[in-house]
């Protein structure tokens, strides 16, 4: 076994060792709220060349789906990358029972298309459930840009409220929502945003990461003033990479592929519709695997 | 009788040996390779109807020149290990194009006995020698020459880019194979389907690679993970060789593409090949259920008949193939489309898609078709297919496989733009060379030609790997 130091002063890692690593060691997992696990992972190359809004396949085992995740944090020096997952059927699941010095088989990336990002004014980034994870990168590069930022973090109740702190320490204003009123804003995200809106305040850009139903919202709060309003779409994805074509979607009536011309795409050209009945075509087979693998973990 | 006394006349009298294959209505039902190969005796018999002619045809129908007579002679004189060193000569892929060239176009089609018999057997004979030497464990490393100190980058694991890989290793160079998936081989893995082409022949042609000391690493996109010029100017490689292939799949254009059920060929081949979703739930991938349901696959291509191929081995009911031309026209290679008539496939010809339609869930239900007939020949030769008036039907499917051909990726085109690129996104090339416009980069396989075949891409990546060769050790080309 070769070993190296994980530090800059050690020079230039191998590529083979950068790039290539075959199997990837998790050196950090704990879960933010229930179901959702923050998991820090080695993947040095991906960790010096990630820009906000792009995302990773990863493939957990030898017989894993490879699934796209957002990488939410990186830290160049150690060489490790960040990404927080919401465990939703048989592969998030078994991500997130995965351990600190487990191991997944295979990360490519960094994917898709960075964010745009320049300074807009006042920007106001929007994370739902987990989308709080995908907005939160794109929200510190905003900030970096020298935008005034607003964060609204909604969830659906006190518990299931993650980033907080990460989220007011990049935002000049920041506001948690819950859907029962558990804590912070009683009401959905496109409330608060109208809110916002309403009180005269000049919004000048909204990114809005969260359940399909969500963004579609927030993008009919923002269309009647013309604010420039982008969505991260969630697409099935294959390869992540363009070859298959599995990720399109219809954007101002055109085909595009959300993992490379994506995943970020003009919220007011977006068909929602078509997003939602295309991520339903392996229902059957999803809530199968998801029995399997639940099974399995009792017996163990 | 000493085979070497046969006349003319006695070996134009032995039959062309037809290969052995699993029964039409038992293969259609697993993913096991179809053709079984020939026996040592069949191989031989096949080698004795090769009249050795003094300049033979066959070898300029061959793209990469494989000295056919000579082989094909070894093999008639049982000398099989020395007939597969003899291909190797010449092809890297022996196993690999003896399987899937489109040997009629090629080999085969330039033999003297095509005419008034039918021509020698080329590419089984081909297949027979790399198979024996494997399956016999003989499978002689070739000398690598000393090290010469530089390094270049390949990019892709397909055909193209493993024959540039396996000639730079041996000319001393060290060698790096970058490649986006998890898995090396290309189209070969993840397009072209275990039962035309076994996964364990690329492997092991790769692990042969690796023993060389080619490294290979996966996860690698270049234009994400590396790009072309960190790898020149970062990472201390002199040259950098690009076979990316041609991947990323045209659709129609046509209503209702985007309903569930609607697939690229892509997209359902590397779901069931290389995510291995035919063992579903074991492997997580899934893929539509096929079982007991109505497939069409649009297209006339191998890619149509690999997929129209597994639709049928995953139980549907109905696996068409519907083309707008007449079958005479269709590119795929025709042992491919003859196999699938027998495995049940039913061909409609002369039939354009107009619309998919689907149910309130979107699921699609039917294709609206328009029916065709040949009239003027255009361009490339072809009759061109003219509609017929108010034939208008609706064929009921329940999945469809879109399989009209694959454009360029646009990752390298838009992270190395000073490679000069043609209307259709292909890689420009000097073809002596397969030099690209920008220095020490060269390019080859579908990603310079559009979507071809293997033993093009692969003789495009030795000629690059020749040129790269003479570029770096400062050697004068041959013009
Ligand atoms: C660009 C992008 C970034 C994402 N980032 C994150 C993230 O940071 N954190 C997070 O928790 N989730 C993220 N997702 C969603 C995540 O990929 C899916 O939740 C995951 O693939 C579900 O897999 P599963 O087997 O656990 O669930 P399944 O039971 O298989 O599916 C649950 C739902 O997830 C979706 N899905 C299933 N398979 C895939 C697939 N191969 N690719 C994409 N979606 C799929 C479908 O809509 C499905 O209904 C992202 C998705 C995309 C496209
Ligand atoms: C289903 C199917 C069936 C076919 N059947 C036949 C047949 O029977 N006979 C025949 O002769 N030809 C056939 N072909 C065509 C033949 O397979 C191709 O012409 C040939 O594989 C091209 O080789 P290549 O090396 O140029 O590219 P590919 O085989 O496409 O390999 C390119 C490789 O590069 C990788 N890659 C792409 N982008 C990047 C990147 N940015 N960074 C790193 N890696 C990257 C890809 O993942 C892939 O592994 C078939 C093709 C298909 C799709
Ligand atoms: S490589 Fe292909 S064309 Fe050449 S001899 Fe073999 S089968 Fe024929
Ligand atoms: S053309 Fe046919 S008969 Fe002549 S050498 Fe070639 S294979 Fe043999
Ligand atoms: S996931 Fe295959 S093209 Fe985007």
């Amino acid at each position: 076994m070769m070993t190296f130091s994980l530090t800059k002063k050690a020079g230039r890692l191998p590529l083979s060792y950068e790039i290539g690593k075959q199997m990837h060691k998790i050196v950090s997992a704990i879960f933010l709220a229930e179901n959702i696990k923050k998991i820090e992972i080695e993947a040095p190359r991906i960790a010096k060349k990630r820009k906000a809004g792009q995302f990773i396949m990863i493939r957990v085992g030898s017989t894993g789906e490879r699934i796209p995740l957002t990488i939410a944090d990186s830290d160049p020096e150690k060489g490790t990358i960040t990404i927080i997952v919401q465990g939703m059927g048989k592969s998030t699941r078994e991500l997130n029972s995965k351990q600190v010095g487990d191991t997944v088989s295979d990360i490519v990336g960094p994917l898709g298309t960075p964010s745009h990002i320049e300074k807009f004014g006042t920007a106001v980034s929007i994370g739902g459930g987990v989308g709080a994870a995908i907005a939160y990168p794109t929200a510190v590069a905003l900030k970096e840009a020298g935008n005034y930022v607003i964060t609204i973090n909604g969830a659906r109740s006190k518990d299931l409220v993650i980033l907080e702190n990460e989220m007011k320490t990049v935002s000049d204003e920041a506001y948690i929502t819950t859907d029962d009123g558990s804590y912070g804003f009683h009401g959905f995200v496109t409330q608060k945003l109208q809110e916002l809106i309403d009180s005269g305040k000049k919004i000048d850009y909204v990114l809005a990461i969260g359940p399909i139903p969500m963004m579609k919202a927030i993008a009919e709060v923002t269309r009647p003033y013309n604010i420039k309003t982008m969505v991260s779409l969630n697409p099935i994805m294959v390869d992540g990479t363009g070859m298959c074509g599995g990720c399109r979607v219809t954007v101002d009536n055109q085909i595009k592929f959300a993992c490379v011309d994506g995943p970020e795409f003009d919220a007011h050209q977006v068909d929602f519709k078509n997003l939602t009945d295309r991520n339903k075509v392996y229902l059957p087979e999803e809530k199968q695997s998801a029995e399997a693998f639940a099974h399995k973990c009792n017996l163990q | 009788m000493d085979p070497k006394q046969l006349t003319t006349k006695e070996r134009f009298a032995i039959p062309r040996q037809e290969m052995p294959t699993q029964k039409p209505d038992v293969r259609n039902k697993n993913f096991k390779e179809v053709n079984l190969g020939y026996s040592q005796e069949q191989a031989q018999q096949e080698a004795l109807r090769c009249i050795q002619c003094k300049d033979p045809s066959c070898i300029k129908g061959c793209p990469v020149n494989i000295k056919i007579d000579q082989f094909v002679k070894l093999i008639a004189d049982g000398a099989f290990l020395e007939a597969a060193r003899k291909i190797k000569e010449d092809n890297v892929l022996p196993a690999i194009c003896g399987r899937v060239c489109p040997q009629e176009d090629q080999c085969e089609k330039m033999c003297i006995l095509t005419k008034k018999h039918k021509s020698v057997a080329i590419g089984n004979l081909e297949r027979f020698a790399a198979d024996y030497e494997r399956e016999t464990g003989n499978v002689k490393l070739p000398t690598v020459k000393a090290p010469t100190g530089k390094k270049v980058a390949v990019i892709g694991s397909g055909p193209a880019g493993l024959s540039c890989a396996n000639d730079l290793i041996q000319l001393g160079h060290s060698v790096t194979v970058f490649e986006a998936l998890h898995e090396l081989g290309g189209v070969l893995v993840y397009g072209i389907p275990e039962f035309r082409l076994p996964k364990e022949i690329v492997k092991s042609e790769i692990e042969g690679l690796k023993k060389l000391g080619v490294e290979f690493i996966t996860n690698a996109v270049a234009g994400r993970s590396v790009t072309v010029d960190e790898l020149l100017k970062e990472e201390g490689f002199d040259a950098v060789f690009i076979g990316v292939g041609a991947g990323l799949p045209w659709f129609m254009g046509i209503p209702g593409e985007n309903l569930l059920g609607v697939y690229s060929a892509n997209e359902f081949l590397t779901r069931v090949n290389l995510m291995k979703s035919y063992k579903f739930p074991d492997n997580d991938t899934p893929v539509f259920n096929c079982k007991g349901k109505n497939v069409a696959v649009f297209g006339g291509g191998n890619t149509a008949m690999d997929a129209v191929r597994t639709a049928k081995r995953l139980g549907a009911e109905h696996a068409y193939i519907v083309y707008r031309r007449s079958e005479a026209e269709m590119p795929a290679r025709l042992e491919e489309v003859h196999h699938a008539k027998e495995e049940g496939v039913e061909f409609l010809m002369l039939m354009s898609p107009l619309e998919f339609i689907g149910n309130e869930q979107q699921w699609l239900t039917g294709v609206k078709c328009l029916k065709m007939e040949l009239g003027e020949p255009d361009e490339s030769g072809r009759r061109r297919p003219v509609p017929i008036k108010d034939s208008e039907f609706i064929l009921p499917i329940d999945m469809a496989v879109i399989s009209i051909g694959n454009g360029s990726n646009p990752l390298i085109k838009q992270t190395t733009p000073d490679i000069e690129v043609s209307k259709k996104d292909t890689i420009v090339v000097d073809i002596d060379t397969m030099a690209t416009s920008k220095d020490n980069v060269y390019a080859g396989g579908d990603i310079v030609t559009g979507g071809a075949t293997v033993i093009l891409a692969m003789g495009a990546g030795r000629t690059a790997a020749k040129a790269i060769h003479e570029k770096l050790m400062g050697i004068e080309g041959d013009e």
